[in-house]
């Protein structure tokens, strides 16, 4: 059983609101000092279901991550967390892409790294929440794709998915090699142990180019785009909070709800 | 006869047309208006009856009906086969779906299928006259910024999120015509079941009233005191996700970015720090209150009114307060 799992390193989501900071000359996100880089939490959902699927039945554990300025402690937890092998694409020609150029880069990535049964992504990275590269890497490979899962078995040559609707979950089956995308009601992801660490630390990254993985760079990266950002910018937020303030807790409950009652909130 | 400038996909859901239809019917008549073209829109389902001359009604000029008992349930590889060929017949300018479980499932594959740029989640969408494209405005990086994007390539594809376009009035004297479409599609993905996760009470997404609790909350026993509150309020009980991963409550309440979205009269965040993510889920509220420890939480950023406290000490009060008051 080979899994395949596709991470990202992005700038850690939970960072303060007010940590974020945009390059308006170049229309891009500013790095924020002091904000860690992490693998986005759907795509260590990722790992987890791929590693739950290793706690079951012989399984090598594939992880793809793609990008620039890699921090090699970041990108490497997926394997202090028990997977197996770790190819990172590093190339130029891969920046600024959209989701179907990067679908493009990964789909030929995954294809060289060898024999895949099971595609694992998160449901969408956290930096720009587009959520297309899961079902775009499965049409790229021509294979069927499952969305948005809160649990992911395989027996028999097939995989079973609970996905997450609005009202509950739907149960589908789906012969493999198949894509499976992952929400957070997975569960959280297990934490990488003292061994895996030192595991991990001893392992070296298969760093591959666009001409490694013989991909056509004029449909990777910006050249590969069909979205096109024109601006980026910071909401505007009102800021006119009116704080109930008083000597005690309690008694600022109430003057809360005596207060909308008077605006007629209440 | 003008082209056919919008195509939206309708979603009938337990019976009806789901309202994400009529706002996104609402948003198509807007665009197709300025580019002086028409609307249509695809409706998949079982037994959907009038569905489609609901949808003309609802701003359409025509509509386009798959119905068949195999689409009782969504059936990805059919409904993106169905939504493509219709596509590739209609050549549409733009296609608009909703940022719903199914919308969010079916537009990457249609996308991709026709190699064109999608952009998802938008909360925007206006043509601008001189670039002659649509732009779309979406939340990123959790909410802390917006982006406008164009596509570069046609159709112009989004979806748009929930309760962010106006729906039209219903008009029956509108006129349009209705037929019915059908297409093969290879199905490699069985439909087992569909299990439903209904919590008691009023639905979360049509509550006037929601009470959210965050990670400060610490247990299922404060959620309890949070669905006391509710309802007195006549209202639901929300979350942010860590109380979901903690199993405090039903991961069907999480509110945000990649939960429900909601614009209730009234929400009170309360113990929740104000994640973008968060926030992005109850944009259109009208009313918001929030009850934090930490005086400095961004959640009184986006709140009007705010208490900074412990809110086991000041719950009790606020809710003796609204009986005495209601």
């Amino acid at each position: 059983m080979n899994i395949v799992v596709c991470a990202k390193q992005i700038q850690d989501p939970e960072a303060p609101p007010s940590s974020f900071k945009i390059d308006k000359a170049a229309n891009k996100v500013a790095p924020a000092p002091g904000v860690n880089q992490v693998i986005s939490p759907f795509d260590e959902q990722a790992v987890e279901a791929a590693l739950k699927i290793k706690d079951t039945q012989e399984a090598t554990v594939r992880v793809v991550t793609m990008g620039t300025d890699l921090v090699s402690d970041v990108v490497k937890k997926p394997l202090a967390m028990g997977a197996d092998e770790l190819y990172l694409i590093q190339d130029e020609a891969m920046e600024d892409g959209d989701s179907i150029s990067n679908a493009y880069a990964l789909a030929a990535a995954i294809k060289k790294t060898g024999e895949y049964d099971l595609i694992i992504c998160g449901r969408q990275a956290a930096d720009w929440d587009v959520g297309q590269t899961g079902v775009g890497i499965a049409e790229e490979l021509g294979i069927p794709c499952v969305t948005v899962a809160k649990k992911v078995e395989v027996a028999d040559g097939k995989v079973r998915v609970e996905r997450v609707v609005a009202d509950g979950y739907e149960v589908v089956e789906v012969p493999l090699p198949a894509v499976v995308t992952v929400s957070n009601e997975l569960g959280e992801p297990r934490y990488a142990t003292l061994k895996g660490i030192m595991a991990a630390a001893k392992k070296q990254p298969n760093v591959m180019t666009a001409a490694d993985i013989g991909a056509d760079t004029s449909r990777t990266g910006k050249a590969g785009a069909k979205s096109k950002l024109l601006k980026l910018y910071i909401p505007v937020r009102e800021g006119k909070c009116e704080m109930i303030e008083a000597e005690d807790p309690a008694e600022a409950g109430a003057m809360l709800a005596q207060k909308l009652r008077e605006v007629k909130v209440l | 006869m003008s082209e056919i400038g919008v195509m939206t996909v309708s979603e009938y859901v337990d019976g009806a047309l789901d309202p994400i239809s009529m706002e996104l019917l609402g948003a198509a008549r807007k665009l197709a208006d300025e580019l002086g073209q028409k609307v249509a829109t695809v409706i998949i389902g079982s037994g959907v009856g009038d569905a489609g001359k609901d949808a003309i009604a609802y701003g359409a000029d025509e509509a386009y009906v798959a119905d068949d008992g195999k689409y009782a349930n969504y059936q990805a590889e059919a409904y993106a086969t169905i939504v493509e060929q219709a596509a590739k017949e209609l050549a549409p300018a733009i296609i608009l779906m909703g940022q719903t479980s199914i919308g969010r499932d079916l537009a990457p594959r249609v996308a991709f299928k026709l190699q064109t740029g999608l952009s998802t989640d938008c909360i925007s969408l206006k043509i601008d006259t001189d670039l002659k494209r649509m732009v779309m405005s979406r939340a990123v990086y959790g909410g802390n910024a917006m982006a406008d994007y164009v596509s570069e390539t046609d159709p112009q594809m989004a979806t748009v999120r929930i309760k962010s376009q106006e729906a039209m009035e219903k008009d029956d004297a509108r006129t349009g015509d209705v037929k019915a479409i059908v297409a093969d599609a290879d199905m490699k993905i069985a439909f087992i079941e569909k299990v439903k996760e209904e919590v008691a009470g009023i639905k979360l997404e049509d509550a006037e009233v929601v009470i959210c609790g965050g990670r400060g909350i610490g247990s299922e026993e404060g959620f309890a005191q949070l669905s006391e509150l509710a309802k007195m309020l006549n209202g639901a009980v929300g979350a942010t996700r860590p109380p979901c991963d903690n199993g405090w409550i039903a991961s069907t309440q999480q509110i945000g970015l990649t939960g429900k979205i909601v614009s209730p009269t009234l929400y009170i965040g309360i113990a929740l720090s104000g994640a973008s993510q968060h926030i992005a889920g109850f944009s259109g509220a009208k009313n918001i209150v929030a009850i934090n420890k930490d005086p400095e939480a961004n959640i009184f950023n986006v709140a009007h009114y705010g208490v900074a406290g412990d809110y086991k000490k000041i719950l009790p009060a606020f809710m003796a307060k609204v009986k005495e008051l209601l």
